[in-house]
This record gives C-alpha cells, sequence and structure tokens, in this order.
C-alpha cells in the first residue's frame, strides 16, 4: 500500500494541507477513497498506523469520518474478533449493538465484549485526535457543532489549530462562531513576539468571559516584560473581574428569587387566611404537604407521564387542600372566631393528625416525586452565568399562582365578599353577604393555595410527613413581616427575604443565614409591629 | 374570666390545696416505696418510674411557668421551651465538665464533643462552669436574662396576641438552628450527654435519683407557691387587668410594660429551673429541646389542665406526659392522634380545662 511508504512528517504536511482544503471548501477534494483507505489502516489496530489512518480519515472529507474518529476517540471502537472488521460498539438491550463505521449502517449485535477486542489508543494519539475532530467540528454544517469545535480548541491551542482558525474565520458566517473564533485567534495571538499585536489581541478579549481568557490574561500578567501590556493586561483583567462580580450578583439575586418564591408560595395561602381572615392556621404546613403528597399520588396513578401528572396535579391539589381546608373550617375554626390562641392550638392539634394521618396511610418515610425533563437542565446564558430550569420555573409559577390570587381577591364577587366581611362583618351582613359561607370559601380559598404550593414544593425538597412543618415558621414571618392583610405585602417580603438569605449565604452559611435573618424579623417587628405594609383605618385595629 | 377572679384569695385556692397535700405525700411515700419496700413487692416503685415521675414534675414546673404568663397575664408563649433548653444546658455544661477526664477520649480539660472536633482550647463561655454555683446562677441567669432583653424589646414596641405568639416561636426556632450547629459548641446535633455524677453522688444511683425526685418535687412545690403568691398580689392582679384590657389599665396609670416584663422574666426563670432539674434526670439535652413543638405542647398541658388555675397546669402536665408515655409504648402511631385530638377537642368542648370541669362538678355537688 503506497500510504504506508508516506515519511510521517509528509503525512503530517499532508494531513495539514488537506484539512485546510475540506476547511475552506467543504466536500471538494474528497477522496472517497482516502476514508477507506483509513479505516483499513485503523483496522490494523498498530499505534505506529494509527495516526496515518486518523489523518487520512480526517482528511478524507467523509461524512461518516467524525463518528469514526468520535469513537475511536471514546472508546468505542473495535475489532469483530470473528472476521477483524472495524465496529462500533454501544451498550445495548443485551450485549452491544454494533454498527459499520464504513457505512453507518447496523453490523449486528454482539453479546459480550469477549467478541470484540478494543482499538486503543495512547496520549499522542489523543491529541491528534482532538484536533482533527476539532477540524472535522469547524466545517460541519451545523453552527453548534462548529460552536462547541471552537471551544474544544480553545482549551488546548497549538500554532496549526491557530491556522485552521485563521483560515475558516474568513467563510464563518454564523456570528456566534465568529465570535468565538476571534476570540480563540486573540489568545493565540497573545504568544506573539511582537507587543503591538498582543496588545491588539487584548483590547479584542476586553471583558471576554470564557475561562480560558482567564488563565492566558493571568499567565500574560505573570510573565510579560512590556510594560505597555501589562498595564493593558490588567486593565483587561479589571474589566473581566467586574463583569465576573456583577453576574454573580445577578446569579445571587436569581438564586434569591428563587428561594423568595418558594417562600411566597408557602405564605400566600396564609396571606389570605391569616392575613385576610384574622385565622391563624397552624395546620397551613400540613396543608402544603398534602398538596405535595397529591403530586405524587397523581404521579403514580399515571407512571410515564410525570409532566402530564404535574400539571395535573396543581388542580387536584388545590382541590385537596381546599377541601380539607373547608372541613378544617366549618369543623373546627368556626367556634372559635375571635378566639385567636384557640384557633392556633384547635389547628396545631389538627396539624398533628394531619401528619399522623399520612405517616399511617402511606408512609413514614419519605416518597419519591419524579420531576419531568423540563425541569432539569438550565439556561446557560453565558460561560458564568447559567439559571438552572427548575428555579425560573419555581419563579414563573409563583408570579403566576400570585396574579391568580390577587384577580380573585379584586375582580370577582367572591374577592369582594372577602374583603368585606374583613373589614366589617355586620355590616357586610346587613348587606345580604352570606358570611358563614363566605369564611368557608375563602379558608378553601387559602388551603387551595397551600395545596398548589404544595405541588411546587414536591418538585424541590423532599415530600415526607415533616414537609409542612419546615414551612410553617417561615410562612408566618413572611406574612407578618409584610403586613397581615395585604397581598403586595407577602409578596414583597418573601421575595426580598429570600434575597436577602441568599446574600449572607456565602459569608455565614445557610443555617446562620437564617437566623440572622430569623432575629432581624423579630427585630424589625419591635419596630414596625404591623409590618412593612400596614393596614390602614379601622381593620387595623382589630 | 369571672371566675379566675375567685380564684384568687376568695376561695383560697382549694384546688391548689389538694395539690400540694398530694404532692407532699408522693414525696414521701415514693422513696419509702423504692427504698424500703422489697422488689417483688407489687408496691415497690422502681428507680426507672422514680426518674419518670422526676421528670413529670419538671414538666409539671414549666407548665406552672406558662400558665402565669398565659393564663395571668394573657401571653400565650410559643417559646418557653427554649428557656427550659437554656436552664438544661446551663446544668448539661456543668455535667460535662464533672466528666472531667472519665470521656471517651480521657481530655481532662475538653468535653468529648471538643476533642472530637478537634477543639484545642476550652470557649470563653465555658469558664466557669466547673464550678456548681456558677452554673446555678446561671441556670437562672440566662434564660432570665434572654427573656428580659426579649421582653423589654417587644413590649416597649406593644407586640401584642398572636404577632408575640409568632416571635416567640421565631425565638426559640432559632435558638434551635444556631444549637445545631456544631460551631456553636454546645455539642451541635448530639447535644450534651454521658453525664457521670452531679455535686459529686453517681447519677446512676438510686440515692441520687430519689435525690433528684425529691429536689424536682421542691422546686415545684416552690414554684407553685411563688406563682400563687405572686397572682394574689397587688402584681397579680394588675396582670389580670392587663390580660382582660390592657390598654384600659395603661389608661389608668399602671405601667403595663414593667409588669409584663417582670413576670415574663420570672415565668422564664422557673422555665430554666425545670430545665435544670430535667437534664440529670435523662441524662441528655440536645437542640431538638428547642424545637417549636415542644413549646407548643407545653402550652396543650395548660389547656387541658386548665388556664390560670396553675395547679391545672400542673394536672395537665402529669396526664398529658403520663398519656404519652402510655401511649408510645403501647401503640406509638396513636400519639401523635391522640395529642393532635386533644388539642381540638379541648380547645372546642373545654375552654377551661380539666380545672374547670373539675369547679363545675364541685359548684353543682
Amino acid at each position: 500500500m503506497p500510504v504506508r511508504c508516506l515519511s510521517r512528517t509528509g503525512l503530517r504536511a499532508r494531513l495539514i494541507a488537506a484539512l485546510l482544503l475540506i476547511a475552506l471548501m467543504p466536500g471538494a477534494f474528497a477522496d472517497p477513497g482516502d476514508f477507506q483507505q483509513g479505516a483499513a489502516l485503523i483496522a490494523e489496530n498498530r499505534f505506529a498506523n494509527l495516526e496515518d489512518g486518523v489523518a487520512l480519515v480526517a482528511a478524507s472529507g467523509d461524512p461518516k469520518a467524525r463518528q469514526l474518529l468520535l469513537a475511536l476517540q471514546g472508546s468505542d471502537l473495535y475489532l469483530r474478533k470473528s472476521d477483524r472488521t472495524l465496529v462500533i460498539a454501544a451498550k445495548g438491550a443485551d450485549g452491544y449493538d454494533l454498527t459499520d463505521p464504513l457505512t453507518g449502517e447496523s453490523a449486528g449485535t454482539a453479546a459480550s465484549k469477549r467478541e470484540l477486542k478494543r482499538i486503543r489508543i495512547n496520549n499522542r494519539l489523543r491529541s491528534q485526535l482532538s484536533a482533527a475532530i476539532a477540524g472535522l467540528d469547524l466545517s460541519h454544517q451545523d453552527p453548534a457543532v462548529r460552536l462547541s469545535g471552537v471551544n474544544e480548541m480553545l482549551a488546548n491551542l497549538d500554532d496549526d489549530g491557530l491556522k485552521l482558525l485563521r483560515e475558516r474565520i474568513q467563510v464563518e458566517t454564523d456570528t456566534e462562531v465568529r465570535e468565538a473564533m476571534t476570540t480563540a485567534i486573540a489568545l493565540g495571538d497573545l504568544d506573539s513576539a511582537d507587543p503591538e499585536v498582543r496588545l491588539q489581541s487584548l483590547d479584542v478579549l476586553q471583558g471576554n468571559l470564557h475561562p480560558a481568557v482567564r488563565g492566558a490574561i493571568r499567565r500574560l500578567i505573570e510573565t510579560d516584560a512590556d510594560p505597555e501590556v501589562l498595564k493593558s493586561a490588567q486593565r483587561v483583567q479589571d474589566s473581566i473581574e467586574f463583569k465576573l462580580e456583577l453576574y454573580s450578583l445577578a446569579e445571587t439575586l436569581f438564586f434569591g428569587l428563587s428561594l423568595g418564591s418558594v417562600l411566597v408560595l408557602a405564605a400566600i395561602g396564609l396571606a389570605i387566611t391569616f392575613g385576610v381572615m384574622g385565622v391563624i392556621n397552624m395546620a397551613h404546613g400540613e396543608l402544603i404537604m398534602l398538596g405535595a403528597y397529591t403530586t405524587y399520588l397523581v404521579q403514580q396513578l399515571m407512571p410515564g407521564h410525570i409532566g402530564l401528572a404535574l400539571l395535573l396535579a396543581i388542580p387536584a391539589a388545590f382541590m385537596v387542600s381546599g377541601a380539607v381546608g373547608i372541613l378544617i373550617e366549618r369543623g373546627v375554626i368556626r367556634f372559635l372566631y375571635g378566639r385567636p390562641l384557640e384557633t392556633l392550638l384547635a389547628t396545631f392539634g389538627i396539624s398533628l393528625i394531619l401528619q399522623q394521618l399520612v405517616r399511617t396511610l402511606i408512609s413514614p418515610q419519605n416518597v419519591p416525586v419524579a420531576n419531568p425533563d423540563w425541569m432539569s437542565g438550565s439556561w446557560q446564558i453565558n460561560s458564568v452565568l447559567s439559571l438552572t430550569m427548575n428555579r425560573m420555573v419555581i419563579i414563573a409559577f409563583c408570579l403566576i399562582v400570585f396574579s391568580a390570587l390577587y384577580l380573585v381577591m379584586r375582580k370577582t364577587a367572591l374577592g369582594l365578599q372577602v374583603r368585606a366581611v374583613s373589614q366589617n362583618r355586620a355590616m357586610a351582613r346587613a348587606m345580604g353577604v352570606r358570611s358563614a359561607r363566605v369564611d368557608a370559601l375563602t379558608f378553601g380559598l387559602g388551603s387551595g393555595i397551600a395545596g398548589v404550593a404544595g405541588v411546587a414544593l414536591s418538585q424541590l425538597t423532599n415530600v415526607g410527613p415533616n414537609l409542612g412543618q419546615t414551612y410553617i415558621i417561615d410562612s408566618f414571618m413572611v406574612v407578618v413581616f409584610g403586613g397581615v392583610g395585604n397581598l403586595w405585602g407577602t409578596l414583597v417580603a418573601g421575595m426580598s427575604l429570600g434575597v436577602v438569605n441568599k446574600i449572607l449565604e456565602p459569608w455565614a452559611g445557610a443555617v446562620l443565614a437564617k437566623i440572622l435573618v430569623l432575629v432581624f424579623i423579630i427585630l424589625f417587628i419591635q419596630k414596625r409591629p404591623r409590618g412593612l405594609f400596614p393596614q390602614k383605618g379601622r381593620a387595623a385595629e382589630g | 374570666m369571672r371566675s379566675d377572679i375567685q380564684t384568687g384569695r376568695l376561695q383560697l385556692d382549694r384546688g391548689g390545696q389538694i395539690f400540694l397535700i398530694l404532692l407532699a405525700v408522693t414525696t414521701l411515700l415514693v422513696p419509702i416505696l423504692n427504698l424500703a419496700v422489697p422488689t417483688d413487692s407489687p408496691l415497690h416503685v422502681s428507680t426507672f418510674t422514680v426518674t419518670l415521675l422526676g421528670k413529670y414534675l419538671t414538666y409539671a414546673l414549666l407548665a406552672v411557668a406558662v400558665d402565669l404568663v398565659w393564663g395571668y397575664l394573657g401571653i400565650l408563649s410559643l417559646g418557653h421551651g427554649a428557656f427550659f433548653a437554656l436552664g438544661g444546658y446551663a446544668m448539661g455544661m456543668y455535667l460535662m465538665r464533672q466528666i472531667g477526664d472519665r470521656g471517651v477520649y480521657g481530655n481532662p480539660d475538653l468535653p468529648d464533643f471538643m476533642v472530637f472536633l478537634n477543639w484545642h482550647e476550652l470557649p470563653w463561655f465555658w469558664h466557669g462552669f466547673d464550678q456548681f454555683w456558677f452554673s446555678a446562677l446561671m441556670v437562672v441567669l440566662v434564660p432570665g436574662v434572654l427573656a428580659f432583653v426579649f421582653g423589654w424589646l417587644t413590649f416597649r414596641s406593644r407586640v401584642t396576641g398572636v404577632y408575640l405568639s409568632i416571635i416567640t416561636q421565631a425565638l426559640t426556632y432559632a435558638l434551635m438552628l444556631a444549637f445545631f450547629r456544631n460551631e456553636m459548641g454546645f455539642g451541635g446535633n448530639n447535644g450534651l450527654t454521658d453525664f457521670k455524677d452531679l455535686l459529686g453522688f453517681d447519677l446512676q444511683s438510686d440515692a441520687t435519683r430519689i435525690g433528684l425526685f425529691i429536689a424536682s418535687a421542691l422546686a415545684l412545690a416552690g414554684g407553685y407557691l411563688a406563682c400563687r403568691y405572686l397572682v394574689n398580689s397587688k402584681l397579680g392582679r394588675v396582670a389580670v387587668a392587663i390580660r382582660d384590657a390592657e390598654s384600659r389599665t395603661r389608661f389608668i396609670g399602671y405601667r403595663v410594660e414593667q409588669v409584663k416584663l417582670w413576670i415574663f422574666a420570672f415565668s422564664a426563670v422557673l422555665a430554666g429551673i425545670a430545665g435544670a432539674l430535667y437534664v440529670p434526670q435523662v441524662g441528655i439535652i440536645n437542640p431538638g429541646e428547642f424545637s417549636p413543638l415542644n413549646s407548643i405542647e407545653i402550652v396543650v398541658w395548660v389547656a387541658i389542665g386548665g388556664r390560670a388555675t396553675l395547679y391545672g397546669a400542673v394536672l395537665g402536665a402529669l396526664l398529658v406526659n403520663y398519656g404519652k408515655t402510655y401511649l408510645t409504648g403501647v401503640m406509638p402511631d396513636a400519639w401523635l392522634f391522640a395529642l393532635g385530638g386533644l388539642f381540638v377537642l379541648v380547645t372546642l368542648f373545654l375552654p377551661q380545662g380539666i380545672a374547670g370541669l373539675l369547679r363545675r362538678k364541685g359548684a353543682a355537688a
């Protein structure tokens, strides 16, 4: 075979030339024979020939080349012992599913790895492979693949890669990929001997957040002798640090808002029952817990439809918790109106009963609640800031629930009656409002919202009989802090407590942050006993 | 509440007299039945029971403290468990220092958990706790001063009713979180335990246990009499006035904040003493004692026994805790149902508690 006669350097030159060619004109000059030949070299499974084989495959321009090289890189490329052909093995239902890398078609299965022989690679080959794959990536049709190819190269940039990048950027059309390429080239230019070039590339890197950039600039500051370059590098580093701080602040804010959303969700039902009706419902946490357990049960009823079950659980939890709430109101609380401390005790008793009920009927252990796919993953804004999906969903959900509740309280007949009864029960009754019915419905509404909060919490924390207890004190704190009888107050209080908590956390630790927040609220109540947004007028005197 | 006034000096507190007599008889009888009666006799009281009774008596003292502020001052404290636990920790620290080099690590200066955490020096707040008099002082001072500061802040800004209840709950919750931290230097999650002796007496011996039982009984009697004296005094009358009409009392010219503050602090001291007696009998103190649930349970004892009677609080504490011990032994699942049910039924149907029921029976007869 003529290929084997080629000297190594000659082959390398040919490889680079070929790479550049494909890079410039995908598909052109591709020699389908090279792919076959390269694959054959790889199949010999000898280190000396592997390198040449990889080079040929990479230069072949064959669309299947990338898959073959990726398989080799991932140690998924094997020789089948029976016929000594190349196969790509992936773990299948029983044994391994094999694919023929030359045709891309299935090549049957292998019962165990014993039928296969892995093509081994060494470190030298590994770097050759990643460069070759990156090169192939750069000419891929999909901009996303090209982008990840550039990012791959950023990590360990060498002269060949830089050369390739310089060529590719001429024909690159996607702006994002172009930007990444510009960054990469500028990074490469930092090593240039000419201070002018270094200065120019520093200008390009101003405010760039890529981790490789940060490392390169730090190295530059440590090693560079040119004062002009040093000054500029320092400036670039400062600009990067400033941006980093800004983004970390944004991240803290985001974490804070998501924690705040949890607090608001847990407290908002209480803002109705305690804030508007004045009922101290210590069983509120257990109504949240019931909502979480409803989610679990709905998921158990429809296995395989996790997302749908979660959506269905929202109305279901509202109904369950709401019904239990109405039961509590009609059965116990209505006899205790005007005696807040007794209400506190009775509802606390109910909370114990509900907890034990769940323990006895379902399980004393935590139950597993599944998360749907669209709640996992994250939204990568840039290389330092990514927002996790479940937190975003929680924030959005919290705002939706809040708006819905606000609309109910402001725009519906029920809301009007609730406010009338809470402001002046006797007068409302004189106007024909059936206050007992309104009481029951209001309490049901607040409890139902607690159940909905439980659905949300089931996605974030462990669902167990003690779930409610964890949130009851927090919920009261939020409502009292925000000002009783004020939905906006609850929203603002919950969000700000969440943010404050997350700001304190890095230097105080999670537990101490929580303690500090509690102490803060205790002191705050001394100053403003009626909360952030106190009710005004006669209702406030009650 | 008219009936409370009658339970004051006018009726000479018949329930209290009965309670004191019963307490005296028990205190005399139990040691005799434990020490003098042979083990196989049906009348023999085991040391386990003696300790159990001693524990109940400390609970009863705690309940009396809560009844003083809730029944007579109208402050529903959901944080008295914190004062109880602080008193307990003060005593626990003394007992911890008494272990000396008999701990697992044999370090003469540092308690085991500090050695375990790789600490090399005793934290400053542990100094002095090797002296009994100092620890006893702290049992009184720490809860008292905390209650004083807390009350001074709270009463001055006129936080009342449910708000007050909720922030007392926040107080004990915050303390619980704090004591769970290892860095605090109070043994973290595990708390303080493995005590050996108290004032040189072996904590495992029968005699010490009987001594602790008698001490608890005496503390309960003393606490009861002090509270009775207090509520019968003029101060107590003002307290009841504050409970029933705070603004009016203020307008008449009484310094409502001062009255509340001193009674609240006194009640916290009683709770602290109860905690200090509780710890050597159960042999452990951990942050779980701070849990808000514990504090609410105390309130339930008082509610079930009957508010504003003092002896009702004792009755409630004894009955509920006996029920708890019994039920958790026989059918563990049923205890929370029973407790929860009690909460609901008593508030709905027995607003005066068992004491109220007894009084009605007495009045009818």
